[in-house]
């Protein structure tokens, strides 16, 4: 090798170095979107003092979150996203004892999970009453959380043909029902195993109006309507407007199987259901409907009128209905746009039989007839929710931000950025008649770096911004237990709560008042424990069984002192109650492990919290 | 001497000017008060109770605050010391105090109609040991509540009188104890009523020396 060989070698290295190094350096270390985030970042002054609720003070709202596949419902207050409290709703919760009484685990049933997504606070004339939260779950069931002790009374279903209810529980103007939906269309009834490859015209999707009792809040089967196999995805009712009728959206208008993220998402136009909740009962008290299943579900080819198909691009997820009712918006999550219809022009589209086609007997409406307007939001709309004066707020996931912007206008005019990939998102008040601005937060699926890490299992974030100004701006972050989905938002003074159950109000036939009255019955092989928890005995405070004998422990919490709950924890028989002040528990158990075993008061009451315990030998 | 309870004697068939008999009439109206409002009224706080528990004492009951659920609050937490439940079947105060008050009241109306100085000073004297033999009742009651303590009580506490008139702390409580209502009433009616005796007894004073002169 001679010497300028060696030269050109060593001047191709370094030449190929700088190159590298150059080229690297080409690349910004931060997005350009860096900047615009960092705009969306508050004052945080005003930001610190519009959230800061100083110890003592309370809230301005309740903030209702789904938890999602916990199955639970978290409550937040508003401003300051302090989480208040958990409800456990469709998965046993031992803080609260719930699904170890023999009431909760009858009303649990056999499922001990449930994926809860949809809050829907009941209605009086569209506007929310402060009575009663309807959630939905996938296994097909709708639960009833009482708001005056913040407890779950009951929980309906699985409903029969329903598979996976997603899009529900959505109640109407004034809490006549909630909604389901089928997500995933199946061979009805329940339990017929066909092959995939009949999916367009073996599977059906179901959507349901569950009744629900003016007085009680007690649901009850309402009406069903047999759908083609499409997916359905979420719901929403008409209001003043709109009054009468429940909109849901459909994606897989392509009747596609396998793999749905391609083969759902060919054609341009998928749908939203127009049901007439009225006419779909008035039939199905008439007797019109098939029976599947164990109920009358109709058909709706031969109940025309009871559905309808709107048109609506692409693979739409979120449908709402605005506060007046007037406009019904739909998001397509594959579009740029999420597109405002008329009611008014569907009113006059159905009247005028102005259709484009038909799906199974589903007369579909002429798309252009009644879209109003295609708003261009941003990339991947989901939800939108409002405030007064005409505003709407429409999430957007694949952007990454809320898009603000006007009803009847369709002008957009604001957007703030959401850290990260934004679902639902909740104003206050914001789907009901009256939306009250002011606040609004954004339900976000990711929140990686916004945290001090806490490994893989990351929470999701919440985010606060303010909307009572022209510009939205980003108040506070809060990170939520898995996983938000929807999530309602209502002025604190409209629910009215007790603290302790009133002993006037206690008709439990095993209750008890008194330490004298507590004590141990038998019959046969089954016992009964009467028991009196109160500061700071649990009396008796021991008992005998024999080997195999049936035990019902009876524990009634005397107390009628804010606060005073009493637990009874079993050790090596699983079992964990809680008893509110006022209120009386029952666990049923075999005694099948000999021995001595403790009990004692698991939740801290008193001074002599400790000293609460006693003994159960069982020989 | 006999002079002197010759000339007292006359003095008590004095008959009462015209306003010394209404005024009673308005003390006897004044002790209604006992019927419808609290004698007494303990007011206790505590860091786990900063809205207060409130104990009203009525002539004929005890009445806890928060629709009765203090008094079972107090007695619950007392029960950690070894007091007695505070119980209205323990003050027999409850089924005398009443009658008595009324009696009080309709010998004001006796004294107001038969109108003489005597009767006035005998209803005075009846309304003034009774008055002070309450109080000393209350007062013992409130001390052997506070020195009959069990001796299995798990929190041992110096036997201690709790307040009567003011405040005082006791553990973490603060316990304020003042007359009520009903109280201030009573003491008005004893107002009114020693007005009209020190007034009577003076114009009669005033009556003898011009007898005299």
């Amino acid at each position: 090798m001679n010497g300028t060989r060696v030269r050109t070698a060593i001047w191709a290295v370094v030449g190929v170095a700088v190159l590298a190094v150059t080229v690297n350096r080409c690349a910004p270390s931060a997005p350009k979107g860096r900047q615009e985030r960092a705009g969306a970042t508050s004052d945080v002054a005003v930001a610190a003092q519009k959230t800061y609720v100083a110890p003592g003070d309370l809230d301005e709202y309740y903030f209702f979150a789904s938890g999602g596949h916990s199955g639970q419902v978290y409550v937040y207050g508003v401003p300051s996203m302090r989480h208040l409290s958990t409800i456990p709703v469709f998965t046993p919760y031992p803080a609260t004892g719930y699904g170890f009484d023999d009431e909760s685990k009858k009303m649990l049933g056999d499922l001990t999970w449930g994926d809860a997504h949809h809050p829907a606070l009941s209605e009086t004339k569209g506007d929310y009453d402060g009575r009663w939260l309807f959630i939905n779950e996938m296994n097909g069931r709708v639960a009833r959380i009482d708001l005056r002790d913040f407890k779950t009374k009951q929980i309906f279903g699985p409903v029969p043909n329903v598979s996976g209810n997603h899009g529900s529980a959505f109640v109407t103007p004034n809490t006549e029902y909630s909604i389901m939906a089928s997500r995933f269309s199946i061979p009805l009834p329940k339990g017929t195993a066909v092959e995939v490859g009949k999916y367009a015209t073996e599977y059906k999707g179901v959507v349901s109006g569950i009744r629900i009792d003016p007085t009680s809040g007690e649901m009850s089967y309402g009406w069903q309507v047999l759908m083609p196999p499409f997916d359905y995805d979420l719901g929403d009712a008409g209001k003043l407007a709109s009054d009468g009728y429940v909109f849901f959206t459909a994606y897989n208008a392509e009747r596609a199987t396998g793999k749905l993220e391609v083969t759902a998402s060919q054609k341009d136009r998928d749908y939203i259901a127009v049901v007439d909740w009225r006419l779909a009962q008035k039939a199905t008290d008439e007797g019109k409907g098939d029976m599947i299943g164990g109920v009358k579900v109709l058909d709706p080819k031969k109940v025309p009128g009871v559905v309808y198909l709107m048109p609506m691009g692409k693979s739409p997820h979120g449908v709402d209905v605005s506060p007046d009712g007037k406009y019904i918006i739909g998001s397509g999550k594959l579009q740029g746009v999420t597109v405002a219809f008329n009611w008014e022009k569907v009113q006059t589209a159905i009247r005028n039989k102005d259709f484009s086609g038909e799906e199974d007997g589903i007369p579909v409406l002429k798309y252009e007839s009644i879209k109003d307007a295609e708003i261009p939001v941003g990339l991947g709309p989901l939800h939108t929710q409002f405030g007064p004066d005409g505003w709407a707020y429409t999430s957007l996931f694949v952007d990454s931000a809320i898009a603000k912007w006007k009803l009847g206008t369709w002008e957009v005019v604001d957007k703030v950025p959401m850290s990260y990939s934004i679902g639902h998102l909740s104003s206050a008040e914001g789907d009901t008649v009256s939306p009250d601005g002011k606040y609004l937060v954004g339900l976000n699926k990711l929140s990686h770096g916004r945290h001090l890490s806490v490994g893989p299992s990351q929470p999701e974030s919440s985010q606060l911004v303010d909307i009572s100004d022209e510009k939205m701006k980003l108040l506070y972050d809060a990170f939520t237990e898995p996983e938000p989905h929807y999530a309602q938002m209502i002025k604190a003074d409209k629910i009215k709560t007790i603290e302790v159950y009133p002993q006037a109000e206690n008709k439990h036939p095993l209750a008890i008042w008194d330490v004298k009255d507590a004590g141990v019955t038998r019959n046969g092989n089954k016992v009964l424990v009467k028991m009196v928890a109160v500061r700071s005995t649990l009396t008796p405070t021991d008992f005998e069984l024999k080997d195999g004998d049936e035990v019902t422990v009876a524990i009634t919490n005397i107390e009628q002192t804010t606060d005073e709950l009493h637990g009874f924890g079993l050790l090596d028989y699983n079992i964990n109650i809680v008893v509110d002040p006022g209120e009386t528990k029952t666990v049923t158990f075999k005694a099948n492990k000999k021995g001595v075993y403790p009990y004692y008061c698991t939740n801290f009451c008193s001074a002599l919290h400790q000293e609460m315990q006693g003994y159960m030998i069982v020989r | 001497m006999h002079a002197f309870f010759v000339r007292f004697n006359r003095r008590l068939t004095a008959p009462l000017d015209l306003w010394p008999r209404l005024c009673l009439v308005v003390a006897a109206l004044l002790l209604a008060a006992i019927y419808f409002f609290p004698l007494w009224n303990m007011t206790m706080f505590a860091p786990q109770y900063p809205e207060g528990l409130q104990l009203d004492i009525f002539s004929y009951s005890l009445v806890g605050g928060n629709g009765g659920q203090d008094l079972k609050e107090i007695n619950l937490l007392n029960h950690y010391i070894g007091m007695r439940d505070l119980a209205v079947e323990e003050f027999t105060e409850f089924k005398w105090l009443p009658f008595v008050v009324g009696i009080i009241g309709l010998l004001y109306l006796r004294a107001s109609v038969i109108g003489t100085l005597g009767s006035l000073l005998d209803v005075f004297v009846v309304n003034l040991y009774f008055s002070l033999f309450s109080l000393w009742s209350f007062g013992f009651k409130l001390y052997s509540y506070g020195h009959t303590l069990a001796p299995t009580a798990s929190v041992k506490v110096e036997p201690f009188m709790p307040p009567m008139f003011g405040y005082k702390q006791l553990a973490n409580f603060e316990v304020y104890s003042y007359p009520a209502l009903a109280s201030y009433a009573m003491g008005l009616s004893t107002l009114l009523v020693t007005v009209a005796l020190v007034a009577t007894w003076r114009r009669t004073r005033r009556d003898d020396t011009t007898t005299a002169s």
